[in-house]
């Protein structure tokens, strides 16, 4: 119905527009999106809300009580995973942990009533891939840096009979190298499959009601209604645990380095 | 999906995309991750340990409560004990004193008693020897008056006797 009356395009909301202030950077044109407005905007919101628990109180309120969870959820996470060594790299994943959730959370904004249109930065794969590869990167710079050429040791899990190591050192190997990609690709598919849907229900609200057929029309805009506010709560959850994800698989990985198998 | 059409497309596109995510997470990494992060996280490790040490002062002060408290109860049993022996040892004595000076009446009471006898003995006996002389005599006289024979005093008093003694 959205695809067909033609004014409703589910995808249009993933296209990044310049806003200008394009500069030359080494050969490829830079401009201000968008995209990058929305990521200045849950910087600057994810830095407000740190700087309100920075009180620093013995007997937190509610607001450092707030900042403390998402802080001590994370080491904890580190500490769980890695062990005491985790601690270093816990300003990464906590970075890439909170950034992640804001740009998840501030794309659900329902703006859209006001005229704005939120972008969801983390629906891009050029964004979340890159996020991948850097902490790909750090798994295999920290990999090689503490064990050296032990690190492909990593390919054969302890106590794989001989015979079997080739294909296992195969299988481990590919399985290693398709990290980057999943990691990327699960939080894309994730965040553009949550708004293509609800982009979708709400194109049917609006030309529910708009059909010549006004009651049935109606039940369709009502029940698709209901159905955006059950789906936009689901979206909030997923926005949480993608973010989640992103963190704890990150962590995971970098435990792999770390401390090997 | 404009997400991968733009990426092949707009040669601005990743280039931007790029651009400004490094610098937006690099901001991010440095100012909140490596800034503020360790100070909440040593705001929360300092109260950690805070309510550690409380705690341990707590159980500590416990143990020490326990201990003046154990002490204190053995004093009580102490004094409580020392008192149950003070009370049985003034019992004690209050007995022996009280056996003392009972025998010591009764021994008074039995001299008494004693002297008592003997004076009854004796003026048993006077009075008995005072009865046998005047029963003699009135023996003798009542046998004078009525047969007019005289009877030796001497013979009175023996037959007297034999009546009075059996």
């Amino acid at each position: 119905m959205a695809a067909e009356s033609g004014k409703i395009d589910p995808m249009h909301q993933f296209e990044v527009t310049p806003l200008g202030g394009g500069f030359n950077l080494g050969g490829h044109e830079v401009l201000f999106t968008n995209s990058a407005l929305w990521m200045v905007i849950a910087a600057v919101v994810l830095g407000l809300f740190m700087w309100g628990g920075m009180r620093r109180q013995l007997v937190p309120g509610r607001w450092q009580a707030a900042v403390e969870g998402f802080t001590g959820f994370i080491s904890n996470m580190m500490m769980a995973n890695i062990g005491t060594e985790g601690r270093k790299y816990t300003p990464y994943v906590f970075s890439l942990f909170m950034f992640i959730l804001f740009c998840n959370l501030l794309g659900m904004l329902p703006l859209g009533v006001l005229g704005l249109h939120p972008f969801t930065v983390t629906s891009h794969i050029a964004i979340t891939g890159v996020l991948a590869l850097l902490s790909f990167s750090i798994v295999l710079v920290v990999g090689f840096w503490r064990h050296g050429l032990h690190f492909f040791s990593l390919f054969v899990p302890h106590g794989t009979p001989l015979p079997m190591i080739p294909f296992i050192a195969v299988i481990e190997f590919i399985s290693f190298m398709i990290r980057p990609f999943s990691l990327g690709l699960r939080l894309f598919v994730a965040m553009t499959a949550g708004h293509v849907l609800l982009k979708v229900l709400s194109g049917f609200v609006i030309n529910g009601f708009n059909a010549e057929n006004a009651i049935i029309g109606s039940v369709v805009s009502l029940l698709s209604f209901t159905l955006m506010i059950g789906i936009s709560a689901l979206e909030l959850l997923v926005a949480g645990i993608q973010a989640y994800v992103f963190a704890l698989l990150t962590s995971l990985y970098i435990n792999d380095a770390v401390n090997l198998h | 999906m404009p997400q991968i059409a733009q990426l092949t497309a707009d040669n601005w596109y990743l280039a931007s995309q790029l651009f400004w995510l490094l610098v937006v997470f690099a901001g991010i990494y440095v100012v909140i991750g490596r800034g503020m992060l360790p100070k909440i996280e040593a705001t929360v490790d300092a109260r950690d340990r805070k309510v550690a040490d409380d705690l341990a002062a707590a159980k500590a002060a416990h143990a020490a409560a326990d201990t003046l408290d154990e002490s204190y109860r053995q004093q009580g049993d102490a004094s409580r004990a020392a008192a149950q022996k003070a009370v049985a040892d003034a019992k004690d004595k209050a007995a022996k004193d009280a056996e003392k000076r009972l025998a010591k009446v009764d021994a008074e009471l039995g001299e008494k008693l004693a002297a008592a006898e003997a004076d009854v003995s004796a003026a048993r006996s006077s009075a008995m020897a005072e009865i046998e002389s005047v029963a003699a005599e009135a023996a003798s006289e009542l046998v004078a008056k009525l047969s007019g024979v005289k009877v030796a005093a001497a013979d009175a008093k023996s037959a007297v006797k034999a009546v009075l003694h059996g």
